[in-house]
């Protein structure tokens, strides 16, 4: 099933152009050469109305948060997802309530889709006692044992070496979990990327690797970083079943974690997608951004995930304009009550600084 | 009681702690097939099967971050540095995820893990393979630091290591493997981290010691007594948690106080302990807190530059003079 899947792929990824065409050209025209273009609707409404609801709320949550900042309600670090939604909900959405995931610092979108309470994140990011790692953590270290999200971690790439270790757990422990680990593409170059993929190969463990490549490490772009720059088929390397996905396909990217987590369950097998998607925000909240084009910008949100997604659920009956303005009423509520609840939450108490430094100290 | 190495002392621990518990697993470069580079996981494999006791690549990031994925789900991993020199690859995962997973989490990932190995100075082997890491582990909260210096502490202080539920650094001395001992057999046998232990009761001086300095310090001890001047020796045998009152307690009764150490002067254990010291004491102290490190450069590999290195009886027995103004 791995080695199929390997072979397919690298025929797929290798157009006539060379590895630089593919990257050069946006996501959509890469759809026909790797996942299925418009994949079959496969979800029941429920599902797909949830992963609508849960996309737009990831993006008006996010909104909040640039506002927020500008306020200076949230400080340090701050790194927005709006434009990759579909690549962080997609493959959420294909797990099990049980299953682990574990990710970088632009994880408040994740966190939120693993099952995390917008309240929880947003009084986080507020520095606040209600956050879910009790606002010792912040942005870029959300927490929540109760959905099994192992966090947002700091280190570029530093998350995979984690991610690789619970899979190998859940495997000594003879459970059937999955572990699915997101990273952005400038994490390929750290060494914790390849050591891992290598062990999770030779050991056959259950973890699911996911490249977001959003085609910038802060405002490195890939050509500059990247002597190879195809990310999938750096799998091959070891051995490992690997997928290219239109990122901004929020199906594309279910149906791809859905088969990765098949191969994962059933045979430990590890997987490494490589999902195309794009940053439309600063690497973070202080990143002017001079390293790119407006136009550029503008060319990658003609494929807006939630866009994309809106119109395939319009035509297939599934939602009417009306059900639309609802959600978004909804979600316009839900982040409402999220900043409400991080306004009123009390700050850390004082005795909190000396705690949880030791288990048993 | 049993007479063996300090070797078997530890490889007594690790067995008895995989065969308690089966959430304890062993792994690290040549620990399984190999029997350990230095054989302190000498049949191990045998007995605990390859599920228990695993070969890795040479892959310390990979393999010192596993360690903390799977202690951060429930598992209790021993993870073997074949030598600690090979730790600084890793240390990205023990400092930037295992010593603060817990506290950023808010108190919800515990990182019950052990990082092992020996450290130190070793023999003719040079700058990369011979050197004291401690002080920069020990300098980090979040992160306990143990060193034994007999086969009896070994074995003890590596059970209550696994058995906590904190990351853990345990520092085996490389010239230490081979140092017999009386060892309990007892398979409820522990010494509890953050404990020091007086080594030998004196009067006039306090050596603190660690480690391989501890039977250095003994012989100075010995040396000097024949002068008529009695030295206590005293080891924390914790790094972090330091058990600092012990220390202070034994100062205050001799009033003069050398810290004997392998590792390199600047910023390092002895610095921080005479901080204490100074801090804590200062008012019975009849002399300046007086230092014997490790000379404050790379290892060198000739045998007549390596022994100017590293601090012996001598040096040891010198400084205790110069404290006692004899």
């Amino acid at each position: 099933m791995g080695s199929q899947t390997t072979e397919r792929r690298e025929k797929s990824n290798t157009p006539a152009g060379g590895a630089t065409g593919v990257l050069d050209a946006p996501p959509s025209a890469l759809a026909n050469q790797t996942s299925p273009q418009s994949p079959a609707i496969e979800e029941d409404r429920e599902t797909l109305v949830k992963i609508f609801h849960l996309m737009l709320l990831v993006r008006r949550f996010e909104e909040k948060c640039a506002e927020s900042y500008s306020l200076g309600k949230i400080g340090g670090f701050c790194h927005l997802y709006i434009g990759q939604e579909a690549v962080g909900v997609g493959a959420i959405s294909a797990l099990r309530p049980d299953d682990y995931v574990l990710t970088s610092y632009r994880e408040h979108g994740q966190a939120i889709a693993k099952g995390i309470s917008p309240e929880a994140v947003m009084a986080e990011l507020y520095g606040k006692a209600g956050g879910c790692s009790k606002g010792k953590g912040g942005s870029m270290h959300l927490f929540d044992k109760r959905v099994n999200f192992l966090g947002g971690h700091a280190i570029v790439g530093g998350q995979i070496a984690l991610a690789t270790g619970v899979a190998f757990a859940t495997k000594y422990q003879e459970t059937d979990q999955v572990t699915l680990c997101f990273f952005g593409e400038a994490a390929v170059n750290q060494g914790a990327f390849h050591e891992s993929l290598n062990m999770a190969q030779l050991w056959k463990l259950p973890c699911i690797y996911i490249c977001e490549n959003n085609r910038y490490g802060m405002g490195t772009s890939l050509a500059r970083a990247m002597s190879f720059q195809n990310v999938a088929q750096k799998a091959r390397a070891y051995e490992l079943a690997s997928e290219f996905v239109d990122g901004m396909d929020v199906l594309a990217m279910r149906q791809a974690t859905r088969r990765a987590i098949k191969r994962a369950r059933e045979d430990y097998l590890p997987t490494l997608i490589e999902a195309r998607t794009y940053r439309y925000m600063g690497h973070s909240m202080s990143d002017p951004g001079n390293y790119r084009t407006r136009a550029e910008i503008e060319k990658y949100q003609e494929r807006d995930p939630i866009r994309v997604f809106t119109a395939t659920l319009k035509e297939n009956g599934i939602l009417t304009d009306k059900d639309i303005a609802d959600i978004e009423a909804q979600v316009k509520l839900e982040v409402e009550r999220a900043v409400r609840f991080a306004e009123e939450s009390p700050e850390p108490d004082p005795s909190e600084l000396y705690k949880d430094v030791y288990a048993s100290p | 009681m049993a007479v063996m190495t300090m070797r078997d002392a530890l490889n007594l621990a690790l067995r008895e702690e995989l065969a308690r518990d089966g959430s304890v697993f062993l792994m690290g470069e040549e620990v399984a097939e190999y029997q350990g580079a230095y054989k302190v996981t000498r049949g191990l494999l045998e007995a605990f099967g390859p599920k228990r006791v695993i070969d890795t690549p040479i892959t310390e990031l990979g393999f010192a971050g596993l360690g903390v994925g799977a202690a951060m789900v429930g598992l209790r991993p021993i993870i073997e540095f074949m030598t600690f020199n090979f730790s600084i690859l890793a240390t990205d995962q023990i400092i930037n995820s295992a010593a603060k997973m817990l506290y950023m989490s808010g108190g919800q990932f515990k990182i019950p893990i052990v990082f092992r190995g020996p450290g130190g100075s070793a023999y003719q082997v040079s700058s990369q393979h011979s050197q004291a890491l401690e002080s920069w582990y020990a300098y980090f909260p979040g992160l306990k630091v143990v060193m034994p210096s007999t086969p009896a502490d070994a074995k003890g202080l590596l059970k209550s290591a696994i058995r906590d539920d904190d990351p853990v650094i345990f520092i085996e001395q490389e010239r230490m493997y081979g140092m017999k001992g009386e060892v309990p057999e007892d398979e409820n046998f522990t010494i509890p981290l953050g404990v020091a232990e007086v080594k030998r009761e004196g009067t006039d001086a306090t050596i603190v010691a660690r480690s391989v300095m501890v039977p250095v310090a003994l012989k100075a001890a010995e040396a000097l007594a024949k002068d008529g001047l009695s030295c206590e020796v005293i080891d924390p045998r914790t790094i972090r948690p330091l058990d600092i009152n012990a220390i202070v307690e034994s100062v205050r009764k001799t009033n003069r106080v050398v810290i004997a150490e392998e590792s390199h002067p600047f910023a390092g254990v002895g610095a921080e302990i005479s901080a204490e010291i100074n801090e804590r004491a200062f008012d019975y102290l009849d002399a300046p807190v007086k230092r014997v490190s490790g000379a404050d450069v790379p290892m060198p590999y000739a045998k007549n530059l390596e022994r100017l290195a590293i601090p012996d009886v001598e040096q040891v027995i010198a400084a205790v003079r110069e404290v006692a103004y004899l």
